[in-house]
């Protein structure tokens, strides 16, 4: 019985991240985003308050985006996990949406962008661009300190308007 | 966070032997549970994680009882077409709630149990009966702006956060749950209880119980519905105060009506007097305001809350216009 175990003893969990399965030994209270980070060396998921509010860490699980830092990496065994550095092409091609934030400066600093970039695809992906405001509205879980807001609308307004043609 | 042990269980038979043990937590979206345990706010020494179990994960809004699979996402049960349609007070009060990546994660089940935003509550270290049962409340002599005005009492006054719990508690709605022993069913308004001699105690769930549905008699009400959130921001942000309304009309004449407040009790918070303001009268500014006073004609308001009175009933009265145009 699983409870009869020492809470020390790793848990065998693989992880399947941006299309390889990652064997690992991990305690089980390590989350999703330190495995990526500290085990894996998928650095570009970001720690921001590691508490669920400003979505620097997030990242795509079965295609939907979530907080990479709320979920624990053994509850996400035989999921389907994409972080930023699955987004580009194998060949290094930028995927729309990272071009997207280049052409529109859409980043100051760049410590929230690869949340942002991960949001903003997983916005496009569900529709929820009709207007501004609801570009605004599906991206209110990504903060952005440096204040970038306008020009990541403005990112987001144009894949949705490539796809759209 | 402290030691737990991890275990997933393959089927609902094989959670409920596990959740039954001393210890044992359940972990569904994990958006609250892990936070909790991340700040040692709660400290369970086995998760057993049934965010997996699909069987759960179903619901259906086209019944005479709309049915709510606990484990169903927030974000899918938001963009339900028929809940958007005829029970549109549902929809908003889920779409109004934390953030998309948030809503992806977070079950409907679990939603209704998130504990408290009380800072004193998630600070770890101010005097606190619901984290440490005993060791008194900071709140009381601390910053109250954002504390209850219902059913407090003098060891809490935390606010209930949850926009969809509070929608939930408009309706007749009810819980069902299971456990090894069998299955019961919980009136919706008796699942969460107010803060007695012992705050810790949240809600009337027994040890090894899952939550396995949620369930809304339907009604007309529905349709001429609506949640209005007032927030410190515009978007992503918890409720300062909230109003639920749901209108069965006749030409401009409220024939019924359900009313419940967020933002301002200890608990889901259905408010029997402004239903019965509303009931039976010509529906005007005048009368829809006057409605939300009668809600708030009880309210314990503290040092620094009591702005919440006058914004709760003009919430009310403001929800109680919109829903009523939605015919």
């Amino acid at each position: 019985m699983p409870d009869t175990l020492p809470p020390e003893t790793p848990l065998l969990v693989t992880l399947r991240v941006n299309e390889h399965d990652h064997p690992l030994a991990l305690d089980p209270r390590t989350t999703l985003l330190d495995a990526l980070r500290e085990h894996l060396g998928l650095t570009g998921t970001k720690v921001g308050c590691n508490h669920g509010t400003c979505g620097a860490c997030t990242v795509h699980i079965d295609g939907r985006r979530q907080l990479a830092c709320l979920v624990l990496a053994a509850a996400a065994q035989g999921r389907d996990i994409r972080t930023i550095e699955g987004l580009s092409d194998a060949d290094g091609a930028l995927h729309p949406m990272q071009a997207a934030f280049v052409a529109h400066d859409a980043l100051q600093c760049g410590y929230c962008t690869p949340g942002q970039i991960m949001s903003a695809v997983a916005c496009v992906t569900e529709g929820h661009t009709r207007t501004d405001a609801e570009i605004r509205e599906y991206m209110s879980g990504n903060l952005c300190r440096c204040g970038a807001y306008p020009n990541i609308v403005a990112a987001v307004r144009d894949v949705a308007q490539q796809k759209a043609a | 966070m402290q030691p737990f042990t991890y275990a997933r269980p393959a089927s609902l038979t094989e959670a409920f032997t596990l959740a039954q043990q001393p210890g044992a937590a359940l972990l569904a979206g994990g958006t609250t549970m892990v936070d909790l345990m991340r700040g040692d706010l709660t400290a369970p020494s086995s998760i057993v994680d049934i965010g997996h179990l699909n069987e759960l994960a179903a619901f259906d809004t086209s019944g005479p009882v709309l049915r709510f699979g606990a484990l169903a996402r927030m974000a899918d049960v938001a963009e339900d077409a028929t809940l958007l349609s005829a029970y549109p007070a549902l929809a908003e009060s889920l779409q109004l709630a934390a953030s998309q990546q948030l809503r992806n994660a977070a079950t409907v089940g679990g939603n209704m149990l998130q504990r408290t935003r009380c800072v004193y509550f998630r600070d770890g270290v101010s005097a606190c009966n619901k984290r440490v049962p005993g060791s008194g409340c900071s709140a009381l002599d601390g910053i109250t702006r954002d504390m209850a005005l219902f059913a407090t009492s003098e060891k809490c006054i935390a606010t209930y956060p949850g926009d969809w719990g509070n929608a939930l508690a408009a309706f007749d709605t009810s819980v069902e749950v299971s456990s090894a022993s069998g299955t019961r069913t919980i009136p919706f308004a008796e699942l969460h209880v107010a803060y007695g001699d012992d705050p810790a105690v949240e809600t009337t769930l027994r040890r090894g119980e899952i939550i396995t549905a949620i369930l809304v008699q339907a009604t007309p009400a529905g349709r001429c519905s609506t949640y209005l959130k007032v927030r410190d921001r515009q978007s992503y942000a918890y409720a300062v105060v909230s109003a639920t309304v749901a209108l069965e009309m006749q030409g401009d004449v409220v024939q019924s009506a359900r009313v419940s407040l967020g933002g301002v009790a200890t608990k889901p918070w259905r408010s029997h007097a402004a239903e019965a303001a509303l009931t039976g009268v010509t529906l005007n500014e005048q009368t829809a305001l006057a409605a939300g006073h009668a809600g708030f004609a009880d309210a314990r308001p503290l040092a620094e809350n009591g702005f919440k009175i006058e914004l709760g009933a003009r919430a009310v009265a403001r929800a109680a216009l919109v829903a009523s145009k939605r015919i």
